[in-house]
């Protein structure tokens, strides 16, 4: 997924097993950071998840997160039942994988991904009883070693988009290290509403499982970070947690991205990730709205993470929904299920329109990090020709990381590492707001990808 | 099954603004200044205009062509110049001048440097000088317009501080732009409208503009001359609001364009009170945009949590 996040993680591994007593920086949030006025187009705001029916086939991929991929533990003929631990691996990051549905394992497979990689994949067909595994019991959490096994055990994976998984995050060795929650619930992505649907129709399981994260991680406060442009469900946390003095509701001004980690990390807690950092080197555990209700869900049933719920939405979709769908279903299921294509879809997306990725097809299945599934016709998927940068300096007053997109783009090209190190693009969250506002139709956040290649330690 | 679809990085959504759309809105910041010029220096303002507008598009479009790139007149960057060339003109200047004006702008000064986003300097105000020093006489033959005198304010009170009595133009009529004058220039009115649309359309940012025209302010009370004066005289609005906000020939920061125009105010100053040619907007333009690279080098943004 996040192929950069993943190696900065990989290079500072041993420094997050070691860091002592993080320094903390903070200017009490005053000053907002950059970014874009993207227009939101949360068509979905009001529909409730509706789950959809068990589709024939799912097709369960064991890399669904980033690290190591799981090994398959079931094999062909194998019947399998909903919450079935049905891939793992020794290797320290990753994720569990379980199944979906119940059903009779049908092969496993090599497929193409949809980043034109490949993985294996557990092909089930399903038998429509949905019957729960006996491996799924309520999981018994009384100190922070029990606590880190439930959420390995449950398979959760940030459900923000990056696939990161929980269990690797909430892996500290010193709690002292962390004092703080942040719980992102921005959803600046345009489209998107999944995350606000958790807030307003899983209130509970969110503020349980913030809890049990705050209990076990022993951290003091637990901040809230939304947009102001979801009055109802800041209205609705805000009463929910009036009286519980740990929480705080931050209502951050909409623009994009307020949800990108060190955007939201420093407008609710004032506190600046420094390059090179994790958040919990400045105290800060950060986690999605929908993975934190997830886990207070967990803790209740034991149910691992065999579901999530996605917006599909875009100008193709006849019905945008949001929709719970079991992990695994094809995109091609899902899309069925919301009335199926009102016009021909030229462009479809995993994720939202300023960070999603383009998928070539929508016979793949969707993965446990997919929050949305958009697909736009042709007039949507309109292709700009680049011109010549007119050096307005809008990419600059976009950038949230207050980095020059277009000196980077000048010194990429003519290959000056030492230029481009001293430009920091390697601070580069490649949120696309360079790209979104640029007149001239440039491409600055893929050479900022590529400029974050060139300078990176070669292997 | 849908396969075969298109497949592009993100961003998927872009906004409005366009290399285009951006030109469109300077040149339509510039219609209440050219409203003005033809109430008052005539019809002929507007054939400068045109005449300087038409030939900028075609010389773009052909230097374009032999030099086999392509076509960029629909960027209207071309017609930009040509319309701010000619506010930069006297409106009795023969046209042929005008034309060839327009030729060393967008030729020599715009394309032989590559094309829009390339150019050292501000095409039209390197065009300006370039006519300036070759026709000098027809460059600086104004019309009279009032009552008062034919010749700028400026160089009346250039004379005044040699010792001769002369009589200024009224306040009002400096603001309205009832004066001496390139056909452009003159009216802050129209001008500051112009500059306040480009705000809020946010084409440009107000730093340059205000410390450009506070700079001159203040530099001119140190110097004891009038202030409001200054500000409204020679090309200082113009200079101000639409040319040393040029994108390519100014710095990318909000410190650097402080530094910027505050740069050019002070060599406005420095020219008008102590050189021998009474208006310096022109040469302190040109004068910061060739050294705007340097500031942009050291007034470079602050990455959010970089570590040095």
């Amino acid at each position: 997924m996040d192929c950069n996040r993943f190696f900065v993680l990989m290079r500072h591994e041993e420094e997050k097993f070691n860091v002592m007593g993080a320094k903390i920086v903070s200017n009490n949030g005053k000053k907002t950071l950059h970014g874009v006025h993207a227009p939101h187009f949360k068509n979905t705001t009001e529909l409730v998840p509706e789950v959809m029916p068990v589709p024939e086939k799912v097709y369960i991929s064991l890399h669904q997160h980033m690290g190591a991929p799981c090994e398959p533990l079931v094999k062909k003929g194998d019947t399998v039942k909903v919450g079935q631990l049905i891939g793992d691996t020794s290797a320290f990051m990753s994720a569990k994988t379980h199944s979906s549905v119940s059903g009779t394992v049908e092969a496993i497979t090599t497929m193409t991904t949809s980043m034109g990689g490949t993985d294996q994949y557990v092909v089930i067909k399903t038998d429509g009883l949905q019957e729960v595994s006996e491996e799924v019991k309520p999981p018994v959490v009384t100190n922070y070693q029990e606590f880190l096994t439930a959420v390995k055990n449950s398979g959760l994976v940030g459900l923000g988009g990056a696939g990161f998984p929980t269990f690797v995050k909430f892996n500290l060795k010193d709690l002292n290290m962390v004092d703080t929650l942040v719980i992102n619930a921005a959803e600046c992505e345009p489209y998107i509403t999944t995350d606000y649907r958790t807030c307003m129709d899983k209130t509970k399981e969110l503020l349980a499982g913030a809890r049990a994260i705050a209990k076990y991680l022993e951290l003091k406060d637990i901040y809230i970070g939304i947009e102001d442009n979801k009055p109802k469900a800041i209205e609705l946390l805000e009463k929910e947690t009036k009286d519980d003095p740990a929480f705080h509701i931050v209502s951050m001004k909409a623009s994009y991205p307020k949800g990108a980690e060190k955007v939201i990390v420093y407008e609710t807690t004032g506190r600046v990730i420094k390059e090179g950092q994790l958040p919990f080197q400045a105290g800060v555990i950060v986690s999605n709205v929908t993975s934190v209700a997830f886990l207070g869900e967990y803790l209740e049933t034991g149910m691992p993470l065999v579901t999530r719920t996605l917006t599909i939405d875009g100008s193709a979709i006849a019905n945008p929904k949001n929709v719970v769908a079991p992990i695994g279903a094809m995109f091609e299921d899902i899309v069925n299920f919301c009335g199926g294509y009102k016009e021909e879809p030229v462009k479809m997306l995993m994720g939202g329109p300023m960070m999603g990725i383009t998928i070539y097809t929508d016979n793949l299945p969707m993965v446990k990090n997919n929050n949305a599934m958009l697909a736009f016709g042709a007039e949507q998927a309109k292709v700009y020709e680049e011109t010549a940068c007119i050096r307005c300096g809008r990419c600059v007053r976009a950038c949230p990381m207050s980095l020059m997109p277009a000196a980077i783009e000048t010194a990429y090209k003519l290959k000056k590492e030492d230029e481009l190190k001293a430009l920091k693009v390697n601070l580069c969250i490649e949120c696309g707001c360079c790209s979104y506002v640029c007149p001239a139709h440039r491409q600055l956040v893929v050479t900022n990808k590529m400029a974050k290649r060139m300078i990176a330690p070669k292997k | 099954m849908k396969s075969k679809l298109m497949v592009s990085p993100s961003p998927h959504i872009h906004d409005a603004v366009s290399t285009q759309s951006i030109m469109r809105d300077v040149l339509i910041a510039l219609v209440p200044a050219l409203v003005a010029s033809v109430i008052i220096f005539g019809f002929r303002a507007l054939v400068l205009t045109a005449v300087c507008i038409a030939a900028c598009v075609v010389f773009e479009y052909l230097t374009r062509r032999i030099l086999g790139r392509s076509n960029t007149i629909s960027d209207l960057s071309a017609a930009v110049t040509g319309m701010l060339l000619a506010f930069n003109l006297p409106v009795g200047l023969p046209l042929w001048m005008a034309v060839l004006g327009c030729f060393f702008a967008i030729v020599v000064v715009k394309q032989l440097f590559g094309g829009i986003g390339q150019n050292f300097a501000n095409p039209a105000i390197a065009a300006r000088i370039f006519l300036l020093l070759s026709f000098s006489l027809p460059m600086t033959t104004w019309v009279q317009v009032n009552q008062v005198s034919g010749a700028t304010p400026l160089a009346q009170m250039a004379l005044a501080r040699a010792g001769e009595t002369q009589t200024l133009p009224s306040l009002l009529d400096m603001f309205l732009g009832v004066r001496g004058g390139c056909l452009g220039e003159t009216c802050a009115l129209a001008l500051i409208i112009g500059g306040i649309y480009l705000i809020a359309r946010k084409v440009i940012t107000p730093t340059i503009p205000l410390a450009f025209i506070g700079g001159v302010a203040v530099f001119a009370l140190l110097l004891g001359e009038n202030p409001l004066y200054h500000v409204m005289s020679g090309g200082c609005l113009i200079g101000a609001i639409f040319m040393a906000t040029d994108y390519t020939t100014s710095p990318v920061t909000e410190k650097g364009k402080l530094i910027f125009g505050l740069g050019c105010a002070a060599l406005t100053m420095l020219i008008r009170v102590f050189g021998s040619y009474p208006e310096g907007v022109s040469y302190a333009i040109l004068l910061m945009n060739i050294i705007c690279p340097l500031i942009n080098r050291v007034t470079k943004s602050k990455p959010f949590g970089g570590v040095q």
